[in-house]
């Protein structure tokens, strides 16, 4: 449920830019790209979604080892923008919950 | 072989990389559109000739790739093995070029002759990109041109290369993508397949081995429909990707887009240079205000309004300018027509003059419906119309409705006024068929144009003193209802339809082009015309031969023609006495209908004719010299006086004729039909009036008011508008305001008109969903209306009372519905093995 969805946190590797600091922070593990921070940047390491789903953030983008940057959420805290190579695309949280993600 | 060959070209391409551009480029005017046989996806086929003959280019759908899990790459997929393409045209956007790769290899990997257009040059310079085509010619081994297809550059090349190809049969290098450790495996699959010659004409055999590697179910199909030891391979297959799992803790198909991504990253690093490195783009810096989490909704609310302002009420002034040339058309038809009779006209003429009058309500609309396209066009091409897809998927998601189903509601009517027909047309974008069937069926119940009148109508008449209330509830309750209810068919009807993830790209903003909104504006509302152009005029001649015909009883004519006999011999009597014997020979005998019809003519054509009605005085004079007097205000008392009476004997006649229309309609099939339904419709306090102005509005909605201007007419002199004839008739036969929120919920939920359920029929394909959303809004509306009118009287509710009862439990509803998740929304468990 998107009210008690585990934050997950990736250091932010710009340089000078603060951490994403928050609770539970997880080092190079798994976690799911639904609960990283606005303006954090990530890599992806792999998919948990089947099927058409999974074809499709391939499509656009979300294949393994490619960086992504949390452009924002929605003002009712779903879906997300990401950013992928030089494309903005918009997912829900469901499927980012399904999105596995290392820090860069 | 002849040095003339036709050739057959198919055009692929992702969406958004202008491959209708270039099909338009290329084949003209000279195109057509079909459907690929059993599926509603559109086929567009066009030709061109160039020196060697005619070249057929197909128009594929678009994808991001050609896997089996979209209809529509299963549709391009079809195409391209089964009709073997003489060369594909791979459109790809120059300005997203890696991912635009994707499919290209995909499309070279079928062994297909591949020439790529690379569009939007001039986009991708202008965000300081510079693609190498000869570098990237060579590093794929096919031809490339470079394109702007927008401005046309490119044509010549790209025919040029196509014929080549064609020529050349060269379909690139064969191992274009290296799979690394996944080569051993598909080597061997591929040895394995191409021993069997038939397989290997309906599909390449490397191309198969990585799709069976893949995993892909389509590509199993093949496999079972041609090749004799399909189980066992089939079994081989699951042991290579169970062993490729183990050994590189990847699956075979992620290993496959790796193995693609990195081509293309190299391909991409190799051909393309970039000035800035990582700006912060334009859109991103706009970004930050539209989007912004706390700004956001205020934006979208500002720009809503906007469109509401500009459409819809100035759009209203600009129907003042409008009116009068449909005035004068149905003017002009009716002066065509045999002339009017004394009674009852002839049949010819009542039911011309009755289809020019449901088309010219519909066409008032046409400048509204240009405007509020063409403000629909900016949001589209400007790019924020995905973005409030963005801001809004949330609510309308847990509703089981899409993001992208805001322009169809919106083109619906969601801020009062729309038109449901171009609502449910756009529902064609939206990805999750599950989504789509939900929206086209909810889209219906949004407030289009041609309710208002009859709202309007009932709120003067019931809710006078309550009317901001009354017009927030209307335009209000049919969002939630909209809400509720595809909340509910998701639940229940919709459920195990497909659905598919919201990921959708965010594109760059654009300033929208002057031609680009003026066309899609143009088309939308060429679909509107040739709505009421063909289905609302030939619906309107059923709904008049149902709405007049038995006729009525010779007897009951008898007495109105006695009646309208006696009130002209009462005016011979009274213009005798008048004086005036110079006029006498203009009512004796037929002279007096040639007068009365004369009289009417005139006052019909300066109300026609509004501030041009000088004109019309200087026409009548010169035409009828001797006879203007009498129907004009003249100087001549006696004159003056007979065109008083005339005045009187008009009325008379207008009363009868009324009576006549409304004793036709009581008597009429469809009058009938009214009264049969009343022991249904008593308890959500409908007579059989009501009943037939809600029957005939299922033709179009503006007839509703129509239908019952005709059958409230009882004392209906000159001055009683419909609304006072309406609220006396009302208060002696005892309807209330209560009784009218039950019209009004009622009308909120009916079904769509006939030419929207036609629209529902060609998006869906089906004729079970157009007679489900015929039915379903007719049970529920009445369902819903009895419950108001029947509790709402128990509980000795008023009308504004019960309709802020009802808007509490809706809202309530809406709100409680909202949390229910959706039945689709769990969480597939992980099936992988936790590795660190």
């Amino acid at each position: 449920m998107f009210w008690n969805r585990r934050r997950n946190n990736c250091q932010n590797v710009e340089a000078g830019a603060a951490p994403c600091l928050g609770p539970g922070m997880l080092n190079g593990c798994d976690c799911a790209l639904s609960g990283v921070v606005k303006g954090c940047r990530c890599r992806i390491r792999r998919h948990h979604a089947h099927g058409a789903v999974r074809q499709r953030l391939l499509d656009m983008g979300f294949v393994p080892n490619a960086e992504v940057e949390v452009m924002r959420v929605a003002t009712l805290g779903d879906p997300m923008e990401v950013k992928v190579g030089d494309s903005f695309i918009t997912l829900r949280k469901h499927e980012a919950d399904q999105i596995e993600i290392v820090n860069n | 072989m002849a040095a003339r060959k036709s050739l057959l070209v198919g055009l692929a391409g992702q969406q958004n990389a202008g491959k209708s551009t270039i099909f338009n480029l290329l084949t003209g005017a000279n195109q057509h559109i079909a459907n690929y046989p059993g599926v509603t996806v559109d086929k567009k086929s066009g030709a061109y000739r160039d020196a060697q003959g005619r070249v057929e280019v197909v128009d594929l759908p678009g994808t991001y790739s050609l896997t089996s899990f979209s209809l529509e790459e299963r549709v391009a997929r079809d195409f391209l093995l089964g009709e073997k393409p003489d060369v594909v045209i791979n459109v790809v956007d120059a300005s997203q070029l890696k991912r635009s790769l994707y499919l290209t290899f995909q499309l070279m990997e079928m062994g297909l002759p591949v020439v790529l257009a690379c569009n939007m040059m001039d986009i991708a310079e202008s965000t300081g990109q510079k693609v190498d085509v000869k570098r990237l010619e060579s590093s794929l081994g096919v031809t490339v041109v470079p394109m702007v297809g927008r401005k046309g550059h490119g044509k010549a090349d790209l025919q040029k290369a196509v014929r080549q190809a064609a020529e050349a049969k060269a379909s690139g290098p064969k191992n274009l993508i290296a799979y690394e450790e996944l080569e051993p495996h598909i080597g061997m699959l591929e040895k394995k397949l191409a021993e069997h010659t038939n397989l290997a004409i309906t599909a390449p055999p490397r191309w198969l081995a990585v799709k069976l590697l893949e995993g892909d179910e389509e590509a199993f199909r093949i496999l079972d429909a041609t090749h004799p030891d399909a189980v066992n391979l089939r079994q081989m297959v699951q042991t290579m990707i169970q062993s490729f799992e183990e050994g590189t803790n990847h699956s075979p198909a992620d290993h496959i887009v790796i193995c693609r991504d990195r081509l293309a990253a190299r391909m991409v690093k190799a051909c393309l240079t970039r000035e800035k490195e990582n700006g912060v783009s334009i859109s991103e810096k706009v970004d930050r205000v539209v989007l912004n989490r706390v700004l956001a909704p205020f934006v979208l609310v500002l720009s809503v309004y906007l469109i509401y302002e500009i459409s819809i009420v100035q759009g209203y002034k600009l129907t003042e300018y409008t009116w009068p040339v449909l005035a004068w058309l149905r003017e002009a038809v009716s002066s065509l027509l045999p002339p009017p009779e004394l009674l009852e006209d002839s049949l010819l003429r009542s039911l011309v003059l009755w289809m020019v009058d449901s088309a010219n309500t519909l066409l008032n609309y046409v400048p509204i419906f240009f405007i509020l396209f063409m403000l629909i066009a900016v949001l589209e091409d400007s790019g924020y119309m995905a973005r409030i897809a963005f801001i809004l998927d949330r609510i309308f998601h847990s509703f089981g409705l899409h993001g992208q189903s805001t322009l169809p509601f919106i083109l619906g009517g969601v801020f009062a006024g729309g038109c449901a027909v171009p609502g449910v047309m756009a529902t064609k974008g939206i990805p999750d068929e599950r989504s789509r069937l939900a929206t086209i069926l909810t889209v219906p119940y949004m407030n289009c144009l041609a309710k208002a009148p009859l709202y309007i109508l009932l709120i003067n008449i019931y809710f006078a003193a309550d009317k901001s209330w009354a017009l927030f509830f209307i335009s209000t309750i049919t969002i939630i209802m909209a809400l509720i209810i595809a909340k509910v068919l998701t639940y229940f009807v919709l459920r195990g339809k497909e659905t598919a993830p919201f990921v959708m790209e965010m594109p760059a903003y654009h300033t929208p082009t002057v031609k680009g909104v003026l066309q899609r504006a143009y088309e939308r509302t060429w679909q509107y015309i040739k709505k009421v152009g063909t289905i609302v005029v030939a619906v309107s001649v059923c709904v008049f031969i149902l709405l007049q015909f038995p006729g009525i009883p010779d007897e009951s004519m008898l007495n109105y023609t006695g009646r309208m006999e006696k009130s002209m011999a009462d005016f011979r009597v009274k213009a005798a006495k008048a004086g005036g014997e110079a006029y006498q020979k203009y009512w004796e005998g037929e002279n007096l209908e040639k007068l009365l019809l004369l009289y009417d003519g005139y006052r019909a054509a300066k109300m026609a004719a509004g501030t041009g009605a000088s004109s019309v005085d200087g026409e009548y004079q010169a035409a009828y010299p001797e006879l203007y007097p009498l129907i004009a205000r003249s100087k001549d008392k006696a004159a003056k006086k007979i065109t008083g009476l005339l005045r009187n004997l008009s009325k008379t006649r207008k009363t009868i004729r009324r009576e006549i229309r409304g004793e036709k309609i009581e008597t009429s099939f469809f009058g009938r039909v009214g009264r049969a339904l009343e022991p249904v419709t008593q308890f959500a306090g409908f007579d059989w009036k009501v009943n037939i102005a809600l029957i005939s509005s299922f033709a179009a909605r503006e007839s509703s008011v129509a239908t019952l201007g005709a059958l409230f007419q009882e004392k209906a002199d000159e001055g009683a508008t419909l609304e006072s004839r309406m609220e006396a008739e009302g208060k002696s036969g005892g309807r209330t305001p209560l009784g009218a929120l039950a019209i009004i919920i009622f009308f909120a939920l009916y079904p769509p008109c006939l030419a929207t359920t036609i629209m529902v029929k060609v998006q869906t394909a089906s004729y079970k969903w157009m007679f489900f959303s015929i039915i379903f809004p007719t049970v529920l509306g009445l369902v819903t209306a009895s419950a108001v009118y029947t509790l709402g009287g128990a509980l000795g509710l008023s009308g504004v009372e019960a309709m802020k009862v009802f808007y509490v439990l809706a809202l309530a509803l809406a709100a409680g519905l909202a949390f229910i998740p959706d039945p689709l929304m769990k969480h597939p468990q992980p099936t992988y093995v936790e590795q660190t």
